[in-house]
């Protein structure tokens, strides 16, 4: 069987229709396909995120990862990008959610798609995941042990995350949440009031907490990287993108 | 996780990168993933030149123990060396 892909970076039009810089790989083929919104996390638009997405490509999905830092400098590396991002606040919930809407309307008009797009997102890409199932047109929606979704980040901190869980009656979508159990944050605690919350608004979800691992257990390139967790948690996602993407 | 812990502040001083120094006007403080050190969490500085492009800073990052470890000893160079300067 012949099985081929084209990843190459493209430019999307994103948060005040600025154009911004993102990752697709796509199989090659007529298709159609269902689409992927990958999102990176704090460190950046790195390898792993564009690994993540080949990965997707892989299995048959349109995946795009956006360039969430591009404004900090198009052209930089993505330590550099992730380092002016440290000082300066980060991004806003409303930037990201305006280049993750352009990301998504990029997907849904290649020639080649099904019209459906699922979103992805690890750690800080996890929250961002979340939040994405509360405010966008998506169809499905994974999140990597999000934190910050139930909690705040410490007071003291002059950039600080606030708790995102007062958006989930907006949701409209099944999510899937992967965690670990050895996880401080999201802690296991954490990850039950949101399960709880989801229940009791009667949004579909499905819940998973691998034994033995903890916080990024996807990543391989970090000591925290788990691979029975890893391996268990790319079959569920595959499986339910599966259902609600085709 | 993506901790979001990031500390600032001013200093006056110079860095050396790829052969150059620099005048540093500000350090950028976190513990979250490091970009390039093999550890999970690291303490991260970013010494800066408010004036200069942010690919000219000069980057660390530490695994949070050998980070302590530094922080002790650069706490005990400097009282051993007293006041003034």
């Amino acid at each position: 069987m012949y099985q081929g892909m084209l990843a190459e970076t493209v430019t999307i039009t994103g948060y005040h229709d600025d154009e911004i810089g993102a990752y697709l790989a796509r199989p090659l083929g007529p298709g159609p396909f269902p689409g992927v919104l990958v999102i990176h996390h704090a460190p950046g638009w790195d390898t792993a995120t564009k690994e993540i997405a080949r990965r997707f490509a892989y299995e048959g999905y349109l995946a795009i990862a956006p360039n969430l830092y591009h404004r900090f400098g198009p052209d930089l590396a993505p330590d550099d990008a992730a380092a002016a991002a440290r000082a300066n606040g980060w991004i806003t919930t409303d930037q990201f959610l305006g280049d993750a809407g352009g990301a998504l309307r990029f997907l849904r008009a290649l020639p080649v798609s099904n019209g459906k797009v699922g979103t992805i997102g690890y750690c800080s890409g996890g929250r961002q995941s979340f939040l994405a199932a509360c405010e966008l047109p998506i169809d499905a929606a994974v999140d990597c042990y999000g934190a910050f979704v139930v909690s705040s980040s410490p007071p003291e901190l002059p950039f600080r995350m606030e708790p995102i869980i007062d958006r989930a009656p907006k949701i409209s979508c099944p999510i899937l949440g992967l965690f670990g159990v050895e996880d401080k944050n999201p802690s296991p605690d954490e990850v039950a009031q949101i399960d709880a919350e989801l229940t009791r608004l009667g949004k579909e979800h499905e819940f998973h907490s691998f034994e033995n691992a903890g916080h990024g257990f996807f990543a391989v390139d970090r000591p925290m990287y788990r691979v029975e967790a890893a391996v268990q948690g790319w079959r569920l996602l595959l499986d339910f993108y599966g259902r609600h993407l085709s | 996780m993506c901790s979001y812990v990031v500390e600032k502040t001013a200093v006056i001083g110079s860095a050396k990168a790829a052969g150059t120094w620099t005048p540093i006007t500000n350090a950028v403080v976190a513990v979250d993933h490091p970009f390039h050190a093999p550890v999970d969490h690291a303490l991260i500085v970013d010494f800066v030149n408010a004036g200069r492009p942010v690919n000219e800073r000069v980057a660390l990052e530490l695994s949070v123990a050998s980070a302590r470890d530094l922080i002790a000893s650069m706490q005990a160079a400097l009282d051993a060396f007293g006041e003034g300067g």
